[in-house]
């Protein structure tokens, strides 16, 4: 009986604190769905009245629609996703379970270049995808996404800790190197993969400072980048227009983060300490 | 997020050798080429330019033709730069506020958490919500919150008698990006104490309970040592992290008002990317990421003179 009454005496007070933490994005949702003259009533209108569902279909259709930026990020989000996954499983698994000459020193290598910021490397790059012709266009944010430092970490030292004597057992069968690593050790490596996947998804789809760098025609305007859009006549923020497509942009993360949110917990406190 | 899992990929580089692992030849290295070229492509090929374009004056005027070496012009330039001093001292303030608040509260939550509660999964989830979430969304929603005139949050001030100015202050934008920082970190922190209070020493705890010790000295002399780790890990992730992003500066302040939030992230993008001084935006970029290098350096070692204290 105690102990049923002490989960409530620590649980009222850290719901109350949820729900104010959670202010920020009731008050999205609810401008989102009223008219713009009610944004900034004083005392603040929670439920909206009316209800203004037009501001959906305007951010949804016409020329005014986020949907061509939206599929711009599923596009961008997808082939870093796959080129992550494929270029970093390989290069971790060669460095947890190959050995060849000069790899150690080619590990101290990425070691070095690990810790380096996205953001130092940004005027170069800005310099190089102009004379590649890439500046201003979606490879500009896909290519240095897809081979990554951070995620063949990740990837060897998921293999680093795999018992070597299933290598050894495949190789006496007659399998080669390949079929070791695709038929053996790929299939035990799925969770980290997933993990590894889940956190490239979201790195990319709320990525803002690389597009706002490289990308300056509003014709490939990535999500992040298509929400500021929304401005009225004097160059205000429009809030109606604004909420309606921040809560759009929301959305895929949030799916990904409520269906898959076991692992998506641990892909964060994985990459860290594990 | 990365610097923990280099430092464990560091410690045990070489050990990876032994029974099953055979001199593969060149297809190990066939493995890794993938990524490799793509890493030397986007990452060594850039990082080597960064740091020879902090040797040069090149701009956007001058063309590819226009690159002259400079010596350390640009290093000398930087050190009399009011303007990079005065983004210095603002970094330094918005870090020093920043980062212990989200990593403390972080903590608390973190501990309050770790209790049977009802409907304790939805909480957690709730308070790392902002952290899954965009920039821009949270940006643009926090600016029309903190609107000075009629902005929820000051709606709710107003009970208390005070009405900052937010983003439109230059007194009060700092400690505007401050309150959003905490808000959307907060979360981020007690999921990674959570992690880590699972492997707290539970047989020190039933101890300690045997010897009556009070909730206090629980907390000090078996979780926080048990703790120190992750908040190392935390702090330090965290110190790069802020003085690294100039996206939310950019959305919303643009460095103001005047240069009331210009921090050294910001600074640099907007004298690489609005006056295409990309030599001297270079060598502002590597003086700030050894800075912040030393700064880590230094919070480990306070880590370890800790440790070996106890």
């Amino acid at each position: 009986m105690t102990k049923k009454y002490s989960k409530w005496i620590w649980g009222i007070p850290l719901w109350i604190l949820a729900i104010a933490f959670l202010a920020p994005f009731a008050w999205m949702i609810s401008t989102a769905l009223k008219p713009d003259v009610d944004a900034y009533k004083i005392p603040m209108q929670w439920i909206p009245d009316p209800f203004q569902w037009d501001n959906f279909s305007t951010v949804l259709s016409g020329a005014t629609s986020v949907l061509p930026a939206f599929g711009r990020s599923v596009f961008v989000a997808l082939l870093r996703v796959a080129g992550e996954l494929i270029t970093a499983t390989m290069a971790g698994y060669a460095f947890a379970r190959m050995s060849f000459k000069g790899r150690d020193k080619l590990f101290l290598l990425y070691l070095a270049t690990a810790i380096i910021p996205a953001q130092l490397l940004l005027v170069p790059r800005f310099i190089y995808f102009q004379k590649l012709g890439l500046y201003d266009t979606l490879w500009a944010l896909i290519l240095p996404g897809m081979f990554t430092v951070l995620g063949t970490f990740l990837m060897r030292q998921f293999f680093v800790s795999q018992p070597a004597e299933f290598a050894e057992a495949a190789r006496m069968d007659g399998a080669n190197e390949w079929q070791v690593f695709t038929r053996i050790y790929l299939p035990l490596a799925t969770p980290v993969m997933s993990a590894l996947g889940i956190l490239a998804f979201v790195w990319s789809w709320n990525d803002y400072e690389t597009p706002l760098v490289l990308i300056s025609n509003p014709d490939r305007y990535t999500l992040p980048l298509s929400l500021t859009n929304f401005v009225d006549e004097q160059g205000q923020i429009a809030p109606g227009l604004t909420m309606a497509a921040s809560v759009i942009s929301i959305v895929p993360v949030l799916v990904v983060f409520v269906v898959l949110q076991r692992r998506f917990i641990a892909a964060m406190t994985h990459t860290g300490i594990k | 997020m990365a610097t923990a899992t280099v430092v464990a990929a560091g410690t045990e580089a070489r050990t990876a050798k032994g029974p099953g692992i055979r001199p593969s030849g060149w297809i190990g290295f066939l493995f890794i080429a993938p990524n490799l070229l793509g890493v030397a492509a986007f990452t060594l090929i850039p990082l080597i330019s960064v740091v020879v374009l902090a040797f040069t004056d090149w701009n956007l005027v001058s063309g590819l033709g226009g690159i002259t070496f400079n010596g350390i012009d640009n290093f000398v330039a930087i050190a009399r730069d009011p303007g990079f001093w005065h983004a210095v001292g603002l970094t330094l303030v918005y870090v020093a506020v920043s980062v212990p608040l989200t990593v403390v509260l972080g903590l608390a939550l973190a501990i309050a958490l770790n209790r049977p509660l009802p409907g304790r999964a939805v909480l957690r989830a709730i308070f790392f919500l902002p952290y899954i979430v965009n920039v821009v969304a949270i940006g643009m929603t926090w600016l029309m919150l903190m609107n000075p005139k009629a902005g929820l949050v000051n709606q709710v001030l107003d009970a208390f008698g005070v009405q900052p100015g937010w983003f439109a202050s230059s007194h009060w934008a700092l400690p505007a990006l401050i309150v959003m920082a905490v808000w959307g970190g907060v979360g981020y922190c007690s999921l990674i104490y959570l992690s880590a209070l699972q492997d707290a020493p539970r047989q020190l705890y039933e101890a300690a309970d045997i010897d009556g010790a009070s909730a206090w000295a629980k907390f000090r002399v078996i979780t926080w040592p048990a703790l120190l780790p992750t908040t190392v890990f935390l702090l330090v992730t965290m110190i790069i992290g802020a003085s690294q992003g100039f996206g939310l500066i950019a959305l919303i302040t643009a460095g103001g008002p005047g240069d009331a939030t210009t921090t050294i992230s910001y600074y640099m993008y907007q004298t690489g990317f609005q006056f295409y001084r990309f030599g001297y935006a270079s060598a502002i970029g590597l003086v700030t990421f050894v800075g912040v290098l030393v700064l880590t350096l230094v919070t480990w070692r306070a880590q370890r003179g800790r440790a070996l204290n106890d």
